[in-house]
């Protein structure tokens, strides 16, 4: 494969079998991150081409963030009987959280697709997209954690046990990558994928404790366990708010990730030299 | 020594009917193998219609340093495929391609710029692609500035281009980095007559260099200017290989 160690880059290819597929998705995976600096500057220029021109450009994100939290908090708030104080923080946290996760999944989509001109004008490795696709929502998380760190300034709230965060981070980098690599061949086999994840993810909205208090649930609260998206959210929010996170969620979302990965590799490994000719 | 080595490549297409290709088709034609009779078993007939277009077939030659290849061919035969199979964007279905030394690309028209980006975005884009240094990336930004000669619209998007611009930009690009190897698709001939007068010195400049050029073009005289070996494609496979002169004669008489 390219070997960039001797002087002259050797581009070897030929059909590969077992461990020469393994090897090949290894070489992509380095390629891709060695190409770290495009993969930012391409999903920069993501956020910034969309608000170009306009007056408050990416701080619209932070400005519907804000306003989606204070109307959600509201109507939700007083329909679920909870005063704003102890409401509003839980739910800026969780917006945000979901918003991330959401964006991740419904670009992974299209993450190849999007990127065709890029892979018809030279070889990219395959992961590149993946890495701006995570870049991209990286950055939109980080303006919205604005509101967040409002809403807590409002009610005097410091996030608690924010050690977990050392735990919770790397295990989203990792499930993002390994989950826009997964969704992304198959949306760029199947384009029917974009769509079903689409109407997938609305639905798990309003089923996964995002708007609302997990423990509103006391009968059946192990059924939560089969929502794919509940450990995730809840290692990562669970510890930030001060609340006893059970050891068996961490589990779950470790698990997961390892699942989510296996996955993710024995496709990658297998149809990775595809994808060009998919999309 | 930059060096092109393509053995017995053969390049398959799957061509996915608009149906063929949803999901629905797919789980179709796993059911139906499961139960035949079933109403899925109806798809599988739909679902083997999918062809498989053989692109390229027993595809085989090699270039030293220094060689100027043409390709020629009908639309459809193959060239641009083989093109984009050499550059390693396409893996060899089988058989195999093995490049020695850097490679340039004008394959896509667009270079994979972004409209919506300007000219100058774009270059740095590049210039992260190619992994260059802070001072390398001013010194392609002035290289291409000068050749392309966009003046003003250097700070404009791209999109606001004429498509002559946008090839100039795109073939100061490619060339600016003076690639051992360079893969070269047709549609670089838009630029207009100053523009192919100094494309040509850049390029032979570059040939000197005892570098490789593999070009695709429908032109005759480009041909016989720049190349010192031409394989006509005729359906995927070589029909002729040889000196331009000769091949071109045949060529226009068939």
């Amino acid at each position: 494969m390219e070997d960039s160690n001797s002087r002259t880059p050797i581009l070897d290819l030929a059909p590969q079998k077992g461990f020469g597929r393994i090897r090949a998705a290894l070489d992509d995976l380095k390629a891709g991150f060695r190409l770290l600096p495009l993969a930012v500057a391409l999903g920069w220029l993501d956020i910034k081409l969309r608000y170009r021109g306009s007056v408050l450009g990416p701080f619209w994100l932070t400005l519907s963030t804000a306003i989606m939290t204070a109307a959600m908090g509201v109507v939700y708030g007083y329909l679920f009987h909870m005063d704003l104080p102890h409401y509003l923080p839980f739910l800026s946290l969780s917006i945000v959280l979901w918003g991330y996760v959401s964006g991740v999944i419904n670009d992974a989509a299209t993450a190849f697709t999007q990127s065709t001109s890029l892979f018809h004008a030279r070889r990219i490795p395959a992961t590149l997209p993946v890495i701006r696709l995570i870049v991209r929502n990286v950055l939109m998380l980080l303006h919205n954690v604005v509101v967040i760190a409002v809403v807590f300034g409002i009610y005097h709230i410091w996030p608690k046990q924010s050690w977990s965060l050392l735990l919770s981070v790397p295990l989203w980098l990792l499930d993002s990558f390994s989950i826009i690599l997964l969704i992304g061949m198959l949306g760029a086999r199947f384009r029917d994928i974009a769509p079903i994840m689409a109407s997938l993810l609305q639905i798990f909205f309003f089923v996964t404790p995002v708007i609302w208090k997990p423990d509103l649930i006391y009968a059946g609260r192990q059924y939560l366990l089969l929502d794919p998206f509940y450990p995730i959210i809840e290692v990562m929010r669970g510890p930030l708010m001060g609340y006893e996170v059970r050891p068996v969620l961490w589990y779950a979302a470790i698990g997961q990730g390892i699942l989510l990965w296996a996955a993710a590799a024995a496709l990658f490994c297998r149809m990775r030299a595809r994808i060009p000719y998919w999309i | 020594m930059p060096s092109i080595v393509v053995d017995q490549l053969r390049i398959d297409f799957p061509l996915y009917h608009g149906q063929s290709r949803s999901l629905k088709r797919h789980v179709g034609d796993r059911l139906s193998s499961l139960r035949p009779g079933s109403p899925a078993a109806h798809l599988v007939q739909d679902g083997r219609e999918r062809t498989i277009v053989s692109v390229l077939q027993d595809i085989s030659f090699s270039l030293a340093p220094g060689e100027r290849l043409g390709l020629i061919g009908r639309n459809g035969a193959g060239k641009t495929t083989l093109l984009r199979s050499l550059a390693g964007i396409y893996e060899p279905v089988h058989g195999r391609v093995r490049l020695e030394g850097s490679i340039g690309t004008l394959l896509d028209s667009s270079l994979g710029m972004n409209v919506e980006l300007t000219g100058r975005e774009n270059i740095r884009l590049f210039a992260l692609h190619g992994g260059l240094s802070k001072q390398q990336t001013a010194q392609l930004d002035q290289d291409v500035e000068a050749f392309a000669d966009l003046g003003s619209y250097m700070d404009m998007p791209v999109k606001a281009y004429s498509s002559g611009m946008t090839v100039r930009l795109a073939f100061g690009l490619a060339t600016a980095m003076t690639p051992q190897i360079l893969l070269m698709d047709e549609w670089f001939l838009a630029g207009d007559g100053a523009f192919m007068n100094k494309a040509r010195e850049r390029l032979e400049a570059m040939v000197q260099h005892a570098d490789i050029l593999v070009i695709s073009t429908h032109q005759p005289d480009i041909m016989r200017k720049w190349c010192t070996r031409v394989i006509w494609l005729e359906n995927g496979k070589i029909r002729m290989d040889g000196p331009p002169d000769e091949v071109l004669e045949v060529y226009l008489t068939a």
